[in-house]
């Protein structure tokens, strides 16, 4: 126990912080040293660039709906054929359909004789990329007639592969800009309530006590079904990440408090103060900047939360609406024991879930860890 | 002592006031009241409502009055206890309540148990063999327990139990035991179904309690007095029981408060997946055709529970750690 202590000041000596290093740049150095927090940062940039690249990087368009495969199992990729030849391109065998005479469920089998190669850069369903220029070029896919489904198809006969890239347009957007949104109320009202204090800081904190002391799911519930169903489904989208960064800001706002209060008693203040500086002008050029990694670390660890919240909504059908999709709408529909036995496939999505909340957990933890770039 | 307690107890009463202000404000958010919704649901039956009837329940219900007034009926009512009736189920609330508690703080409190069995063992082994495969195993599990939706987890349990058992532990009674009286079979069959929803909500829980756990006895294990301890010679059970983990138990009682909204959360998502008989399975519907006696009861019986867990996870925490009473 002893040696341990002698070994841990050792190392810290050996470790102390080189002079002329900026704060952001020790962090970042530190940031990089944890391997798990920078493994969740390229999921991200993966996830991320998917949602970016949607219409190109799925081999059909989100809606359309392919009447002839519906629920459909997912299409292996295979490299070798049924008689042992080996195929330089990977390709997929096409889909007899047979309808079973006991329970009249169809069910599709794969056809053996019928090849049908996997290209790269073919062309498919036309759609507009961005709204701002049409094209029917997709990365990859299988030409006409032939089909593809990577993960299968829903009830409705659409591509689930396509519809979680589309998806996450909306599933991982949902929770930047509703941590966006939380952490500028947050931090105004963390900041205010600990920089003034008295009266200010009591409301603040009754009202957040208030908010937290609700469960947040029944509240997001209560939340959502207040948005009309008539609305357009982007005022929908919108008004489901409002109602998710409605109940975040109430934890960031108390740890910035309790920062806030430690530091304006503080001679960076004092001098600020003393010199004349206004108060708006001491929040925003003194007090922000000095809880910026707390508040990055707090947002980041925020954004699954919100991610999840959003899922489970739409799961319950108070969340998004059609025809914008998300993971917990694609979920929704796998949403009973009697569907998933026949279209098990149909859980994929979850896995997005939950490689994006483990990526931003991981990588809000070595934020945590990297925040305070001079302890060890 | 028990003038702490007096003094907790004052802080809740405005506590909830206000939450009862802000629950009523939000069950009432949604355009339109349920009398519309009422009169659509007689209207597809149906049934022709005259304006005279539609004045009565108007009036019955106090609609025809401003917001503040019908705040303090509801109010009023509710501290007599009367919480008012369901329009949706046609009901009173009271006897909804009545039917759907039990099952509510059964699953609720059972949770509370599983994550604190699971979590104190777990937490202390992988605080004293850190970093051993073992506890590697544990933070990854508890990661994952954290990222998959509750939702999803529930359902894997009913495909599995279906597979495998042949049939999905759905509801917390089998068909055949729901109306029977009390019995040991009776007893059985809720064992046999309760695991699953204690697990799904319990996972997510557990695996936060395992981190809190874990980091505050590697704290504890650093300090002097533990190194003292060692040196008198003493063992090193009684050291990690008798001296390390009493100490790293209290910032544990301090997030029961915290565990509390997160269990009702994930129990009203899950109750609803499985078709349990708790007060979170009808909130869905209660809120979605704005059914608001019913939601707005939930809303409050739920902040009165976790007023109520708070308090004793206060008086809990002066139990063990004497000082917070001087502060």
């Amino acid at each position: 126990m002893f040696n341990k202590t002698i070994k841990k000041i050792a190392s810290e000596e050996a470790q102390s912080v080189p002079q002329g290093v900026s704060q952001w740049r020790l962090i970042k150095r530190k940031f990089l040293k944890n391997r798990l927090a920078k493994s969740g940062l390229v999921i991200i940039a993966i996830l991320y660039t998917g949602a970016i690249f949607a219409e190109f990087l799925s081999p059909y368009h989100m809606d359309t709906i392919h009447d002839q495969f519906v629920q459909a199992p997912p299409q292996r990729v295979r490299w070798v054929d049924n008689d042992k030849k080996i195929h330089l391109r990977p390709f997929v065998y096409g889909y007899k359909k047979e309808r079973d005479l006991n329970t009249f469920r169809v069910y599709y089998e794969e056809d053996r004789d019928i090849i049908f190669p996997i290209k790269l850069f073919v062309r498919g369903d036309s759609y507009k990329y961005w709204g701002l220029f049409e094209t029917d070029l997709h990365l990859f896919g299988v030409e006409k007639p032939g089909t593809w489904f990577l993960f299968g198809t829903d009830a409705t006969g659409k591509d689930l592969f396509s519809r979680i890239l589309y998806g996450s347009r909306v599933s991982l957007t949902v929770g930047l800009i509703g941590v966006f949104l939380s952490i500028i109320f947050g931090t105004l009202m963390g900041i205010t309530s600990g920089y003034f204090g008295g009266l200010v800081d009591n409301i603040i904190q009754r009202v957040i006590e208030v908010l937290m002391s609700f469960p947040q799911i029944p509240l997001w519930m209560a939340l959502a079904a207040a948005i009309p169903p008539q609305w357009d489904p982007i005022f929908v989208y919108l008004g489901i990440t409002l109602v998710l960064s409605l109940l975040g800001w109430g934890g960031l706002a108390r740890q910035l408090r309790g920062k806030v209060l430690a530091m304006r008693k503080q001679e960076f203040v004092l001098a600020a103060k003393a010199c004349g500086v206004s108060t708006p002008s001491i929040i925003v050029r003194h007090l922000v900047p000095n809880s910026l990694s707390h508040i990055i670390v707090i947002g980041t660890l925020a954004i699954p939360q919100m991610i999840l919240g959003e899922t489970a909504l739409s799961f319950l059908g108070l969340g998004i609406k059609a025809p914008m999709t998300s993971w917990g709408v694609l979920l929704s529909q796998a949403q009973y024991v009697r569907i998933l036995l026949h279209a098990p496939w149909l859980v994929i999505p979850v896995f997005w879930v939950v490689a994006t909340v483990l990526a931003f957990n991981f990588v809000g933890d070595g934020l945590r860890d990297a925040a305070d770039p001079y302890s060890i | 002592m028990i003038r702490y307690i007096f003094k907790r107890i004052l802080n809740a009463i405005p506590l909830l006031f206000f939450v009862s202000i802000f629950g009523f404000i939000l069950i009432n958010l949604p355009p339109g009241d349920f009398l519309t919704t009422y009169l659509v649901q007689l209207s597809d039956r149906g049934t022709t409502v005259d304006q005279a009837t539609i004045e009565t329940l108007k009036a019955r219900y106090g609609l025809d009055r401003p917001m503040y007034q019908q705040y303090f009926m509801w109010i009023g009512n509710f501290l007599k206890g009367d919480m008012g009736e369901s329009f949706g189920l046609n009901r009173p609330v009271n006897d909804i309540v009545r039917d759907f508690l039990p099952a509510t703080l059964l699953v609720t409190i059972s949770t509370l148990f599983f994550t604190w069995l699971m979590a104190i063992p777990i937490g202390i082994y992988s605080a004293t063999h850190q970093h051993s495969w073992k506890d590697n195993l544990f933070t990854v599990i508890g990661f994952l327990g954290l990222a998959v939706p509750n939702f999803l987890f529930a359902l894997v349990l009913l495909v599995g139990g279906f597979t495998i058992f042949g049939n999905a532990p759905i509801g917390l009674f089998s068909p055949e035991f729901v109306d029977a009286p009390f019995s040991i079979a009776k007893l059985i069959d809720l064992l046999k179904h309760l695991w699953v929803p204690v697990l799904v909500i319990g996972t997510s829980g557990t695996a936060s309690l395992i981190r809190i756990m874990r980091g505050n006895l590697l704290d504890v294990l650093e300090q002097q007095f533990i190194q003292t301890a060692r040196s008198k010679g003493l063992s090193e059970r009684i050291v990690i029981y008798k001296h390390a983990v009493r100490n790293a138990l209290h910032p544990l009682v301090m997030q029961l408060g915290m565990q509390l909204p997160e269990i009702f959360s994930g129990a009203a998502i899950t109750s609803i997946v499985l078709n349990l008989p708790t007060l979170g399975s009808i909130y869905l519907t209660a809120v979605q055709e704005q059914d608001m006696y019913l939601a707005g009861s939930f809303l409050m019986i739920i902040t009165v529970l976790l007023v109520v867990g708070n308090l004793i996870a206060d008086i809990l925490l002066a139990v063990l750690d004497p000082r917070v009473l001087y502060d």
